[in-house]
């Protein structure tokens, strides 16, 4: 091994101190194996590729901040009388939740930061892996091999929109209490099973005794343990597809181009630690987030105007406020549409993106690898999905804000409503064909930069009077990146008679997957990009000038 | 007497019967009605009422009705009381503009503080209603801003947020926000539940429980109130916290990705 080697090298004198211990480290641990593969690993660069870290960051405060905020948290729904130094509440009756809660917003040292760390770490975390999970969507970085990886994302963004509801409803304030009433209400209009499963949750009856004991042991322990091995699997499955990147010179599916994890990667990541952590703690420093103390304790037959979710749980709270109240009561037993569908259509909008790549690498029946990532303009149909998407998205967030955006631009709240209906189905569709119309645009752009150049600006007067602007050629590395891409051909079924004459039998599937392929590649909807011929025969054309 | 029977059938015969009857009528009308709370009165209470009337006969008879009896403009104002005049002219939103939206706002108030109490005695004098309450009604001392707190929010936060920061009704109304409002309006709003509010009169919330409510609202959303944590980014729950949390966190974050980014170590030239 390698400690042998080096400790003859160095028969006169000891080694210094640090070598020593690294050689005893290797000896039981195999560091330098390990460090000899890894330390090399190559990460390129691109202020986009930092998404996926300023979310492991965050995910790592949350669990600093959170292991404080346990120590002085009791997860207890015991009634209590309040005695603590928050005048407005005093002698009010509220749960030990919310008793501890304030005593750590109030008279723990350092609390209430800590408090708000905590809880704007968790809003930039579940923000920051949305925007990652659309770089990624985006760049079609989601292509094989890196599909399980795109699954393990989308499993961390799903599971941290519950870690972060489970963790605003722990205080047991009157807003979060609300939240939980909705939620409550989700579970109950799941046709014959959702009174079960309500009843399972709370214990009996909302809101019972339990909920708040339950949903801390589910979000301090459940959740969390799962995030963290999946957050380890994602890391791990980082390393071993190596990183993507874009097209550019020197830039091959076969090699990664850009700095090495050591030295100058670590300390760049671990530079960008101290500043997220500085950023989220600067925020948590100067705005308040979920004042508790001004909400007051949760009492089921109380409820306050506004009564919002954190962010993330944003998209359904607009679907419900959306949906028309619809319910159909049969045989003395209700169904409540009005709930029950936007609870579906919750599940419908996440599974839609979730599945996207898969629905894609059907209708392309690419089984290649990609580590080259595309820039959306050159997949109009992706780019055109994933705006609709985000469409819809954002929709319902007005949607879940409806009573803001009423009370603060002065509309009508039935209005704003309206609107949020209307757009759920028109919104993406315009939002898909204007995106891809863009796209083709732009592909058009790129195609007219490289066969004639930059557009200089210069005007020249030529000896017979005609007026002409000056192209200047790309340089051979722009060309490169600009033709990089591969253009897919739309499927073709073959001939619908075979050489015998017989018709040949073509699955629907494949019916469906030529249509969706023609879709996607077909004359409308990418623009052929400039071959070698096409190039050399401008490029010669302008010489003749 | 034969000159009147001659014209007993002339056209006009039958109107000055009518004004004959009517001046009748209203002779003894005067003589019989209950006269003593108009002979109770004091000189300067009545010169209020008077003075009061002419305001009123130019400011609101046009919605109002001449004698406050409403119109298909304006609700009628008897027994309204003196608390809804302080509280809709104080505040600026009476007299309303012409043509309102779904609610009339607060905007600035045109009147003097004697002109508002003579309109006030004015309307009192229509018939019986709650008064404007007085300093010791609204005022902080002997409250329990607790109690209040918790009235606050079982009766008016589900309108009005949970510490006074509006919220919106529907088509286009609202609850508007109570920062800012004098202790003496939300007493009088309570009282006499302005446009969409309904009323808490003393049978459902006590003088007593006016007074704290009065008193949270000054602790929770007053000029002194303190904010524990920072700003408080409109007092208006997670929408508000969630647009900061991406523009100012996740925001600040991308600008400093890309300021890493860009800073990258160079490799060496040989």
């Amino acid at each position: 091994m390698s400690t042998t080697a080096s400790n003859t090298s160095r028969s006169r004198g000891k080694a210094p101190g640090g070598e020593r211990v690294a050689d005893w480290a290797d000896g039981r641990l195999g560091i330098y194996t390990l460090a000899k593969s890894n330390m090399r690993k190559i990460f390129p660069d691109h202020w986009s590729f930092m998404l996926g870290e300023v979310c492991l960051y965050s995910f790592l405060i949350i669990i600093l901040t959170g292991v404080y905020l346990t120590l002085f948290f009791h997860p207890s729904m015991n009634e209590v009388q309040y005695h603590g130094s928050y005048v407005p509440l005093q002698g009010q009756l509220m749960s030990e939740a919310f008793n501890s809660t304030l005593h750590i917003s109030f008279d723990v040292r350092g609390g209430l930061l800590i408090r708000q760390i905590h809880h704007w770490a968790a809003v930039v975390f579940i923000a920051g892996m949305f925007v990652h999970m659309m770089r990624v969507f985006f760049t079609g970085a989601f292509r094989k091999p890196r599909e399980v990886n795109w699954l393990f994302g989308f499993l961390l963004f799903v599971l941290g929109m519950f870690t972060g509801f489970t963790g605003y409803s722990l205080p047991d304030d009157l807003l979060s209490g609300t939240g939980v009433r909705f939620m409550e209400g989700a579970i109950l209009s799941v046709p014959i099973v959702g009174t079960y499963i309500s009843f399972f949750l709370f214990g009996g009856e909302f809101p019972g005794g339990d909920f708040v004991a339950r949903f801390y042991s589910i979000h301090i322990l459940l959740l969390p343990g799962i995030m963290l091995g999946l957050v380890v699997g994602h890391l791990i499955l980082v390393f071993y597809h190596k990183h993507t990147q874009f097209a550019g010179p020197g830039k091959t599916n076969n090699n990664v181009v850009g700095m090495p994890l050591l030295p100058v990667y670590m300390a760049k990541a671990g530079g960008f630690f101290f500043l997220v952590f500085g950023v989220i703690a600067f925020v948590a420093a100067i705005a308040q987030i979920n004042p508790i103390w001004a909400i007051g304790p949760y009492r089921p037959d109380q409820v306050s105007t506004g009564a919002q979710p954190d962010w993330y749980m944003g998209m359904a709270e607009g679907l419900i406020r959306a949906m028309p109240g619809w319910e159909i009561n049969l045989w003395g037993h209700t169904l409540v549409l009005g709930v029950f569908i936007p609870l579906v259509l919750f599940g419908v909008i996440l599974v839609a993106i979730a599945a996207y790549p898969f629905i894609e690498a059907w209708v392309t029946g690419d089984k290649r690898e990609h580590h080259i990532l595309d820039r959306p303009r050159n997949a109009p149909t992706r780019t055109a999905f994933g705006v609709a998407w985000l469409t819809v998205y954002f929709v319902m967030l007005i949607g879940g804000g409806n009573d803001l955006f009423a009370t603060h631009f002065h509309l009508s709240i039935n209005a704003v409503t309206w609107f949020v209906r209307i757009s759920y189905f028109v919104g993406p569709v315009i939002a898909f064909i204007v995106t891809k119309r863009i796209c083709l645009g732009l592909q058009r752009r790129d195609k007219d930069k490289v066969l004639h150049g930059r557009e200089t600006g210069t005007i020249k007067r030529l000896p017979h009077g005609e007026f002409i602007e000056v192209h200047e050629p790309l340089s051979q590395e722009q060309l490169h990146t600009l033709t990089a891409h591969d253009q897919y051909k739309p499927l073709q079924l073959g001939p619908a008679v075979d050489e015998n004459g017989v018709e040949r039998k073509v699955r629907a599937t494949q019916k469906v997957r030529a249509k969706l392929s023609e879709a996607y590649f077909g004359e409308e909807s990418q623009i052929a990009k400039p071959s070698v011929e096409e190039y050399k025969e401008i490029t010669s054309g302008h010489g003749h000038h | 007497m034969k000159k009147l029977s001659a014209r007993r059938r002339h056209p006009l015969a039958a109107l000055v019967v009518l004004l004959l009857a009517l001046a009748c009528t209203g002779g003894l009308y005067a003589a019989f009605a209950p006269a003593e709370k108009a002979q109770a009165d004091d000189t300067a209470q009545s010169l209020a009422i008077d003075e009061g009337k002419k305001l009123y006969t130019v400011g609101c008879a046009s919605c109002h009705g001449t004698g406050g009896q409403g119109g298909s403009d304006g609700p009628s104002l008897v027994g309204v009381g003196a608390a809804a005049v302080d509280f809709q002219v104080s505040t600026g939103r009476m007299p309303a503009a012409t043509s309102q939206g779904a609610q009339v706002p607060k905007k600035k108030n045109i009147y003097t503080r004697a002109q508002i109490d003579q309109l006030a005695a004015y309307i009192a004098s229509l018939g019986a209603g709650p008064a404007v309450p007085t300093k010791e009604q609204y005022g902080p001392e002997g409250a329990d801003i607790a109690k209040g707190g918790e009235l606050f929010r079982t009766n008016c936060a589900q309108c009005h947020n949970f510490t006074g920061k509006g919220g919106a009704l529907t088509k286009g109304k609202f609850a508007p926000s109570l920062t800012d409002v004098e202790p003496k309006h939300i007493y009088e709003a309570m009282q006499t539940g302005p446009q969409n509010m309904p009323s808490f009169p003393d049978t459902t919330l006590s003088e007593q429980n006016k007074k704290d409510i009065i008193a949270y609202l000054n602790a929770v959303n007053g000029d002194e109130t303190e904010n524990p944590g920072g700003l408080e980014l409109g007092g208006l729950g997670p929408v508000s916290e969630g647009l900061f949390g991406w523009i100012f966190g996740l925001g600040t974050l991308i600008a400093v990705a890309v300021w890493v980014a860009a800073r990258t170590a160079k490799a060496k030239k040989s």
